[in-house]
């Protein structure tokens, strides 16, 4: 007792904040007790150990650390920690087993109408939802880990949720096992850099109505449905890979009314679909690798001016696919695996034209069963006589400068 | 030896054995004559397997062989067209023949009574006619069978193969083995034959000696008492 | 039976066809390997020519063996031997040379470049598995019509006009079907005429293997069954195997009871 005195002096006359420690012999044995005496701008530091605990609310900025092998154990009752005020950081913590409900978005990390928040190095487990921001601006989420167990779409939650936020970082985070891995709804002015997003049993990635954000350097990989993009504007996305995001509904990318966009240095490979665009205008297309995906881009109708220019296609069953016979996007110096012209001035630039849409993908729209016939002989007769003379396909939809290797 | 009962065979609407009954003795020389198309072939691949008659039997040594196949390694045949596998060298196609049967063999003697030496690692594609009637020949003589079979043998031979071809027939003759020929040549036949066998329309019209033969037709000449058959057929 | 078998493989692996197509696959492997150094597309360029190039020559070799040996086969059935032992043994004697032609003439330029213990090393050897399977089928197609044509020139026109229709004018019919049926709940349907045809049914199998993806973008449950399980390749391998052993089945049937 006397040797803890000293230690609380010395750190207070250190520190202009004081540090509450919490364990099981300290004067404080809950994160909520020590919380609640603390005042603004202190630490509370739990020591290792498990702690039964949830609704654990911070309402005053403060520092909320959590020594190696710190576990908070939410029973599935509830959220586990909730953050209401401004400057509060989170580190360290490993949080598990968050509450599930039809009517309540339960989180391991709730933060509501908080600003300059930060939360690094947790370990998020087994939760419904993970991070729950809502409402709240400037903040940082960084190095974490989230996961939860859920099988199936109703009864899980997703990874990392903001809503109705902006100027948020998200760095270098992996979730996995979660419904959407992240989730972004009305959140602008925001950055996704570096993270993992596996194994989510519908979207690695899903944001709405979220404008002026920048996607770089993430990996999304065997997601149910890949990742969703939809009704937002003057995004960027540059070198993410999307990979084997397999299945019926499956993307790699899908971008649904999207304006003013920039797509750029990405790989796709081995996805259902790698690009599904809908109604998506002034994108544009550079230097995408789309490499052994079912569909390279797949256009559904309304997409106007849309620019493609040095992307490398090859090995995907289809390269490009068109439903209708209009185009209004165009394709410039692109690589294309299967083209089969020349290059007789060594430019570098095929001589011949390329038409990168087969007429055995217009049928495989029209009538999917037949997709059994893929690579048949008779397949490639009909597709050689499609590309001599164009009837069901854009005659317009031809990459006049078709890229001879691609570096 | 051969005993053939009711023997039918039609290929298609062709009626080409009709009902026919043989017997074959033991020891001696039996030619089987007849005009085109009468059954001569088609009765000798009845007893061989070769053809599958749509009624009758057939027996060998008391034994029935309709759809048996180890009788077969006491027979020796001689196919009409001497055809092989054209890659494979003569020393191959005799090693094959002899691992198939495991039996003893003469082929040395042979090869050197055709005068085969040279020939033994020469592809068989690349052999003339009469060489591959030799090689042919060779692989038919050179087990000792019971019964031996010869489908056209003086087909493509040189005087001195067919004087050999002679000797080798009547060797096996009073080795008191059964021969039994078709052949087109009336020369050859009048040489050799001990009994003829004359089929015609499917039937056995005449069987026994030459002599027989002469003195049911009135002719003295063999070739005039085989067309008189004839004439008096289509008269 | 091995005794036939292993005079007719050395007779054809000795045969000038023989060297030209080791040779013509060998060249093949040679080019699109060390020329685009893109395994996986080397490998869907050699799917398409294989599924349609083996059955042809398998045909073309069948039919051009069984009426070049005929007189052979004479010869074989004066030997104390059963029918079945000589068709039996000349066929296994064909399709082995030729798959032997393929498996090497592909597999030294893959050995060379350095396939084995890559990531392609499966779709490879399933191709390969493929190209020797539509061999031994195809082979024992063309010995059926050899067998049940002794006029030389039809049985061919007639292997030829087989050859036709699996590798092309079926998949004609079948897509045209499909598209004429399209109101109709027709992927049950359209599965399984696929498997009735060995063309098809090995390029299901490869394209199971190489093109997954694609083929899983589709709702039908039956598809998601067939495609999206270890099914869809243990039934057509099955199948497969099966439309090796029917052929030689009417082999044996045919030999039995046909005249020579």
């Amino acid at each position: 007792m006397f040797r803890l005195t000293i230690l609380f002096l010395t750190l207070h006359f250190l520190a202009f904040s004081k540090q509450i420690d919490v364990c099981k012999n300290c004067t404080q044995t809950n994160i909520q007790s020590a919380i609640s005496v603390a005042d603004s701008g202190d630490m509370v530091f739990v020591k290792a150990g498990t702690y039964n605990e949830y609704d654990i609310t911070i309402n005053k900025p403060l520092t909320l650390k959590g020594e190696k092998g710190t576990i908070v154990d939410g029973q599935k009752k509830g959220y586990i920690l909730k953050i209401e005020a401004n400057h509060v950081t989170v580190s360290g913590l490993h949080l598990k087993n968050v509450g599930m409900s039809f009517t309540k978005d339960f989180s391991a990390i709730h933060v509501y109408k908080a600003k300059n928040f930060k939360i690094e190095n947790c370990t998020l487990e087994a939760v419904f939802f993970g991070m729950l921001i809502e409402k709240s601006n400037t903040g940082l989420i960084k190095n974490n880990v989230v996961s939860g167990e859920g099988t199936q779409e109703i009864t899980s939650g997703n990874g990392i949720h903001l809503w109705h936020c902006n100027n948020v970082v998200v760095e270098n985070n992996h979730c996995h096992n979660v419904r959407d891995g992240i989730y972004f709804e009305f959140v602008t002015d925001s950055k996704v850099l570096n993270n993992l997003s596996n194994h989510n049993l519908r979207y690695g990635l899903h944001f709405m109505f979220s404008n002026h954000d920048t996607y770089n350097d993430n990996t999304f990989r065997e997601n149910g449905a890949g990742v969703a993009v939809m009704f937002s504007k003057f995004i960027h996305m540059e070198r993410n890979v999307f990979e084997k995001n397999w299945g019926t509904a499956s993307y790699g990318l899908l971008l649904k009314e999207i304006y003013d966009a920039e797509i750029i240095n990405n790989r796709f490979e081995g996805n259902t679909i790698a690009i599904n665009i809908e109604g998506s205008t002034r994108v544009n297309y550079f230097n995408n690798i789309l490499k052994g995906n079912g569909w390279g881009v797949k256009v559904a109708g309304a997409c106007y001016k849309n620019v493609f220019e040095h992307n490398s296609f090859s090995s995907n069953a289809f390269d490009v696919s068109y439903n209708s016979k209009m185009n209004d996007n165009s394709f410039n110096e692109n690589y294309w695996g299967d083209y089969t012209g020349y290059d007789l001035n060594k430019d570098g630039i095929g001589d011949v034209p390329h038409r990168p849409v087969k007429l055995f993908s217009y049928i495989v729209n029209r009538t999917p069963e037949t997709i059994v016939l893929l690579r048949s002989l008779f397949v490639d007769i009909i597709n050689f006589s499609e590309k001599v003379s164009p009837v069901f396909t854009p005659d317009d939809l031809v990459d006049e400068k078709p890229l001879m290797s691609f570096k | 030896m051969i005993r053939v009962e009711g023997l039918k065979k039609s290929f298609g609407k062709l009626t080409v054995l009709d009902n026919l009954d043989l017997k074959i003795e033991k020891g001696g020389i039996f030619v089987i004559l007849g005009p085109n198309g009468s059954g001569k072939t088609t009765l000798i691949k009845s007893v061989l397997g070769m053809v599958v008659p749509n009624a009758g039997n057939i027996s060998i040594d008391n034994q029935p062989i309709l759809k048996e196949w180890q009788y077969r390694g006491n027979i020796d045949y001689l196919p009409q067209i001497a055809n092989f596998p054209s890659n494979l060298s003569v020393s191959e196609l005799l090693k094959l023949v002899k691992e198939l049967r495991d039996k003893p063999t003469r082929d040395q003697e042979l090869i050197a009574l055709f005068g085969l030496e040279p020939f033994l690692d020469k592809k068989l594609g690349n052999l003339s006619g009469g060489t591959k009637q030799k090689v042919n020949l060779m692989l038919t003589f050179m087990f000792n069978s019971p019964l031996v079979i010869l489908d056209e043998p003086t087909s493509g031979l040189d005087p001195i193969a067919m004087l050999h071809l002679k000797e080798l027939i009547r060797a096996e003759k009073e080795n008191g083995k059964t021969v039994l020929i078709t052949t087109h040549i009336m020369s050859f036949v009048e040489e050799i034959a001990d009994e003829i066998v004359f089929l015609l329309d499917g039937k056995i019209y005449f069987k026994g000696s030459i002599q027989e033969l002469q003195q049911m037709t009135g002719q003295v000449d063999f070739e005039h008492a085989i067309a008189a058959i004839l004439r008096r057929e289509h008269a | 039976m091995l005794k036939i078998m292993k005079y007719s493989f050395f007779d054809l692996i000795r045969s000038r066809w023989s060297f030209v197509y080791f040779g013509f696959y060998f060249l093949l492997g040679m080019t699109l390997l060390f020329l685009n150094n893109d395994v996986s597309k080397a490998i869907i360029t050699m799917m398409n020519i294989i599924v349609v190039l083996t059955p042809l020559i398998g045909t073309i070799f069948g039919v051009m063996y069984y009426y070049n040996s005929k007189e052979f086969t004479e010869l074989l059935m004066a030997q104390p031997l059963k029918r079945s032992t000589i068709f039996l043994g000349q066929y296994f004697g064909l399709a082995l040379s030729l798959a032997g032609s393929l498996v090497l003439g592909l597999g030294i330029p893959f050995a060379i470049y350095g396939v084995v213990g890559s990531a392609a090393l499966l779709s490879f050897a399933l191709l390969l598995a493929v190209g020797a399977l539509l061999t031994f089928i195809f082979v024992a197609l063309a010995y059926n019509i050899g067998l049940a044509n002794d006029n030389k020139i039809k049985g061919f026109g007639i292997a030829i006009l087989m050859w036709l229709f699996l590798a092309v004018v079926y998949d004609g019919i079948f897509l045209i079907s499909l598209f004429v049926f399209d109101d109709y709940p027709i992927d049950k349907f359209s599965l399984i005429a696929s498997t009735l045809n060995p063309i098809d049914l090995s390029r299901i199998l490869i394209i199971l293997e190489l093109d997954i993806s694609v083929l899983l973008g589709y709702t039908g449950a039956v598809f998601q069954q067939f495609f999206g399980t270890s099914l869809g390749m243990i039934a057509s391998f099955g199948l497969l195997f099966t439309w090796v052993a029917l052929p030689i089945g009417l082999i044996v049937r045919q030999a039995k009871r046909k005249d020579f």
